[in-house]
């Protein structure tokens, strides 16, 4: 209930943050939101020696805007904000719909879209959207700022190179595409056992979520889909693969059961 | 580490460590008892309090993260000079909205916030409303009565 | 007043954030205890190593069971194995994940914690049991193995091989009625002060404060009168709360020791761990009858889990006995029962202790026979309902219910819900072959309230000079609002106005004797007894000279007058319950079931609630949405799991799903009022009866949307995933 003893550092601009990135190394953590690392750190599942707390950064890095064809969204934009943004409902209206069903409200309101990316929790639901989206996270760090595809975000190994800060995420804007966020929980405000994000767009394809360590593209399914199969055929594909986590909440043959009842559902409500 | 922010209105200065939960904070800096804590997975809802106006998890938010905010305990809740119940408050009271009282604190603040966003819930988005508040010994029944109760009927047309 | 909806009025500081829970006391100068605890479920300890805890910032001390060199903890229940010995810390052997090994006491909360975390203790792993049935076979590693045995306490009263002869039908299966947490918001709580005078002062988050008392005179080695214990307000309990665990028992000793007030409040974690837990049967069931629908023979083998200490738990096959036949009149019924020690944390009540264990059974049995007989669930039901004029009825086992009117409930039920509009709706969804199909489960109960154990309760009244009466009460109310319903029945025996009645509870300075709330007997015992103490003191009044309440005096008048002549009016009463009370009901479950998913809506809660002369519906009203809500909640989505080796994979509040407010839907709840002859308020306890009743309404209701798939039973909770397997074996 108690975190292990830390020292506490507040950037105020996303240079400090940098700067105390590099002071600190990996003794540091980054506090966005704090509903991913305060309950580990009450838990005391993590130690973190110094938090950098990247609150104040609201200005730099809390806006949502249209650039061109992306939807900008800075790392520090909470669910809340993605969940009720007419610019965001008007852009990538999947992002709006999961960012207002996951967690619960006063979740909602502190949360933020990097703070998620970053822990990219295998049953989180912006993640597998952002995937769905083939979003592009911007970081910037000592060398300078990069864009990290999705499909390098969510690959093996941890996209963040010491001393990196995810500052934006770059989706396409997808108005007037069909899409559908299909998400199944055990009970009112729980995690998704799985979810399967789709939108109908050249840019995008088919996530799923909680069917990997990482949100995972349907790669079969969007390969059928391309090829003509109808939903149900597609859908089928998706609980191929690597064996999908068992836990409290399911075994591994009832979410391969879930992804294609679920990705049917979500293909069919996309329009295809 | 010095925080200053404002609880119930009125302006506090505190030295804390870091590691202080506001929820702790409130409670044994600030004196204010009322914000309860019911579990260690911020599950539960219990520690709501209202930052700037609306609802969260005051278990998951570290006091030097509010610097400068203004946080509403249930204690803020009645109206000042009166300690006239708040609407919320009155309408839980009528609907027996609270048996044991533990979660009740986080519930009406929840229920506050769940209005001011909302000023006319259907019974489902009441029930969505709170889902960051359990309460074990209701059922829920008369919460929701409750809100719907203090959202009252619509006003007139403009 | 009496039957009339009034607000409470303890709300008022619940609201305004002024409860006063054990954990908002001010208790200057107080160490934090912080306890250790195993991760293992089943090990020897070699040490227990404490120095470096000792040496953090802000300890004080830090306390092993070689401190502390006590007796052991006497059991909570006589009838168990008492070669199953507990101590008040593990001592050489830790018997389940979560037991606490050693204490810190710290001046501040966070130092405890701190320095509990750099406490470490050596194990020496023994092999782990988890399954109770697993634990009662031969060769299961022994827990205790000076008992020699895993069995806690074996209930035998027979097998007659003969049982099911005449029967036409016979159907038999297993059933799990799992093991469930409890959950109060406020979890276990206390603090200990010792006085200058050699006094103790116990403050508890407790279901009785004198059962409290009880416990820790002897285990401190004090007279009863040097414990003061205080309840404040509780934040829930649920049957947890009954009796102190070794935890909350030792402050006293903690505070002594180190010659300061030492307090406790767990976190949740340690809740899901070492609190308790409830239920945990597993119950082989068998009814037979014959074709037209009547059922002659119930046989129900139990064994249960006692967890790794035997706490209540262990003896509340008991009441399921006592309730097995339900509201049927079965003419033959056979119940044995083992209770079983496992490498888990103890088993204790939790709403309804032993009685909605009951019901499960006998209501799954009660649909499997009808679907063997191919008859309505309702229909076989109400051919074998003990009828109205049968009562007092003596069941198969000899229980004797006071009053009931069974008929009826079954009527307002299925008449409440528009059960053959259900049905239509049900068989046209099956017909068009759609995704979600309806499922209607029906259950009846009938419970035992003010039970054996727990008959007596104190009460006394007097009136003040002022004119306000006190009632006080050996009750110890957490959530019932016993502030409010016992001054209604005060202030119509007085005439007095509501808000001139003050009730008093929860401190065992000023309440000599109690047993406390629990088992649904507050009203009818506690209330009881406040009521005579109300009555006595009406008739003191109007013995006084002149009678000078018929005269026109007020209350303060007579109060005064009373005190002239050095009789103050004040009355106690012990009220003697000579028998139990038999609440009963009805409820309907309507269930969406989407057959692709798995996943289970409840859709409707129909309940039909008789629990005699209601004082107060709005109060007994929220008792039943609570009782509902838990049983809807142990029948759709709550059950504690262990994996093999005895580690607790539903720890938090995260992992257990207890409901929220959008799973449940608006519930329809009906209050019928048989009164009963064992009390002159004609009441009987409502507090447990959602819990006992809902369950398997709910549960019956799933295997009805799949029976015409081929689905016989599923296990609770029933989830997506169970339900999903069924469909597919």
């Amino acid at each position: 209930m108690i975190p292990a003893p830390f020292a506490y550092e507040r950037a105020r601009s996303v240079t400090e943050a940098l700067d105390l990135l590099a002071r600190y190394g990996d003794e540091a953590a980054i506090l966005a939101g704090g509903h991913s690392l305060l309950p580990a750190m009450k838990l005391r599942r993590t130690r973190p020696g110094v938090v950098v707390d990247i609150g104040p950064c609201g200005r730099e890095l809390g806006s949502v805007r249209v650039e061109g064809d992306e939807l900008v969204l800075g790392a520090l934009v909470t669910h809340h904000t993605a969940a009720t943004s007419a610019v965001v409902a008007a852009c990538a209206p999947i992002m709006a719909d999961a960012a207002g069903r996951l967690g619960d409200p006063q979740v909602r309101r502190r949360g933020t879209l990097g703070g998620s990316l970053v822990e990219a929790d295998p049953a989180a639901d912006l993640p597998g959207v952002a995937c769905a989206l083939g979003a592009a996270m911007v970081v910037r760090g000592p060398g300078g700022e990069r864009h990290i595809p999705a499909a390098r975000w969510f690959g093996a190994t941890a996209p963040l190179a010491p001393g990196e800060l995810l500052t934006e995420v770059r989706v396409p804007v997808v108005a007037g595409a069909g899409w559908s966020y299909q998400r199944f929980t055990r009970r009112a405000g729980g995690w998704p056992v799985v979810a399967v994000a789709a939108v109908a767009h050249p840019a995008c394809g088919v996530a799923l979520v909680h069917m990997s360590p990482r949100p995972i593209r349907a790669h079969g399914v969007e390969m059928a889909l391309a090829a003509g199969a109808t939903a149900a055929e597609a859908a089928r594909l998706a609980g191929e693969g690597p064996p999908p986590p068992g836990d409290l909440d399911a075994s591994p043959a009832f979410r391969r059961h879930l992804a294609t009842v679920l990705t049917r559902r979500a293909l069919e409500a996309a329009g295809w | 580490m010095k925080v200053a922010l404002g609880v119930n209105g009125h302006a506090r200065e505190d030295d804390v460590e870091p590691r202080l939960l506001l929820a702790h904070y409130l409670r044994d800096v600030a004196g204010l008892t009322g914000t309860n804590v019911g579990c260690d997975t911020s599950s539960c809802g219990a520690c709501t309090v209202l930052l700037d106006g609306r609802a969260v998890k005051s278990c998951t938010v570290l006091a030097v993260q509010v610097d400068g905010r203004q946080v509403t305990t249930i204690e803020g809740l009645a109206h000042g000079a009166s300690g006239d119940l708040h609407v919320v408050q009155e309408a839980f009271r009528r609907c027996h909205g609270l048996q044991c009282g533990f979660c009740t604190p986080g519930m009406v603040l929840a229920a506050v916030s769940l209005l001011a966003d909302c000023p006319q819930p259907t019974e489902a988005q009441v029930r969505a409303g709170l889902e960051g508040n359990l309460c074990r010994c209701t059922g829920y029944h008369n919460i929701v009565a409750a809100v719907l109760a203090a959202a009252g009927p619509p006003g007139p047309p403009p | 007043m009496r039957g009339t909806r009034v607000t409470r009025r303890e709300d008022e500081r619940f609201l305004r954030g002024r409860g006063t829970y054990v954990e908002n006391l001010d208790l200057p100068g107080a160490l934090f205890a912080t306890f250790v605890r195993s991760d293992r479920a089943s090990a020897l300890i070699r040490s227990v190593e404490v120095d470096r805890a000792r040496r953090c910032p802000g300890v004080v001390d830090v306390v092993t069971a070689a401190d502390l060199a006590l007796a052991p903890f006497p059991p909570m229940l006589a009838l168990s194995n008492q070669a199953m010995v507990r101590h008040w810390l593990a001592a050489d052997r830790v018997r389940f994940a979560g037991e606490a090994v050693a204490v810190v006491l710290s001046e501040t909360r966070p130092a405890g914690v701190d320095a509990a975390a750099s406490v470490t203790v050596d194990y020496e792993p023994l092999p782990v049991v988890v399954d109770p049935e697993a634990a009662a076979a031969p060769g299961a590693p022994l827990l205790f193995p000076e008992a020699g045995t895993n069995v806690a306490l074996d209930l035998q009263f027979g097998r007659d091989e003969a049982l099911f002869d005449g029967c036409e039908v016979v159907v038999h299966r297993r059933m799990v009625n799992q093991r469930l947490a409890s959950c109060p918001l406020e979890g276990r709580s206390a603090a200990a002060a010792w006085g200058d005078d050699g006094r103790l002062t116990h403050w508890s988050s407790t279901q009785s404060a004198h059962a409290v008392r009880r416990r820790l005179a002897p285990l401190l080695g004090v007279a009863e009168a040097d414990v003061r214990v205080v309840a404040p307000d509780v934040g829930g309990a649920f049957g947890a709360k009954m009796d102190p665990t070794p935890e909350e028992a030792l402050l006293g000793l903690l505070a002594r020791r180190a010659g300061r007030p030492v307090r406790w409040t767990e976190t949740r974690t340690e809740s899901m761990l070492s609190l308790g837990h409830g239920r945990a049967q597993v119950q082989h069931v068998e009814i037979g009858g014959t074709r037209a629908g009547r059922v002659l023979a119930y046989r129900l083998t139990v064994v249960q889990d006692s967890g790794a200490y035997p706490a209540h738990a262990t003896g509340l096959p008991i009441l399921t006995r006592m309730m097995a036949s339900g509201v049927y009149d079965i003419a033959r019924v056979e119940f044995n029962s083992t209770s079983v020690v496992t490498n888990t944390a103890p088993t204790v009540a939790y709403r309804g202790a032993g009685r909605p264990e009951a019901t499960a059974a006998i209501e799954r049995a009660m649909d499997l026979f009808a679907a063997a007989v191919g008859r309505d669930p309702a229909e076989v039901r109400r051919t074998n309902l003990v009828p109205p004029g049968a009562f007092p009825y003596t069941n198969a086992v000899g229980t004797v219910y006071d009053s009931g009117d069974y008929a009826t409930a079954l009527d307002r039920v299925l008449d409440r819900a528009g059960y053959a509009h259900l049905r239509v709706e049900q068989a046209g969804r099956r017909a068009a072959g759609a995704t979600v199909l309806t499922g209607i489960g029906l259950s009846m109960y009938v419970e035992v309230t003010a039970g054996p154990s727990a008959p007596d309760e104190w009460g006394a009244v007097s009136v003040t000079t002022a004119g306000r009466a006190v009632a006080r009460t050996g009750s110890s109310p957490h959530g019932q609002g016993h502030e409010t319903g016992f001054a209604m029945l005060v202030a119509d025996v007085l005439g007095l106005p509501l808000d001139d009645v003050d009730v008093v509870f929860g401190d065992t300075d000023a309440i000599p004797t109690g047993t406390g709330t629990l088992g649904s007997r507050s009203l009818q015992t506690g209330g009881m007894a406040v009521h005579r103490a109300a009555a006595e003191v009406l008739a003191q009044a109007h013995r006084l000279p002149g009678d000078p309440l018929a005269a026109g005096a007020t209350w303060a008048d007579a109060a005064a007058a009373a005190e002239r002549h050095g009789r103050p009016l004040a009355a106690e009463v012990t009220y003697r319950g000579t028998v139990s009370t038999f609440p009963f009901g009805a409820h309907l479950a309507v269930v969406d079931v989407d057959v692709e998913t798995g996943h289970v809506a409840l859709r409707r809660l129909v309940a039909v609630d008789d629990a005699g002369r209601i004082v107060n519906p709005l109060l007994a009203e929220g008792q039943v949405h609570g009782g509902v809500a838990q049983g809807a909640g142990q029948a759709l989505w709550e059950e504690v799991r262990y994996d093999g080796d005895g580690r607790l994979l539903t720890d938090s509040l995260a992992h257990y799903a207890v409901p929220r407010a959008a799973d449940l839907p608006t519930f329809e709840s009906e209050l019928m009022e048989t009164p009963t002859p064992a009390n002159e308020l004609g009441a009987k306890g409502i507090g447990e009866s959602g819990a006992v009743g809902a369950p398997a309404a709910v549960q019956n209701a799933v295997v009805d949307a799949l029976a015409h798939l081929g689905v016989e039973h599923l296990d609770m909770p029933c989830t997506a995933e169970r339900v999903w397997r069924a469909l597919n074996r």
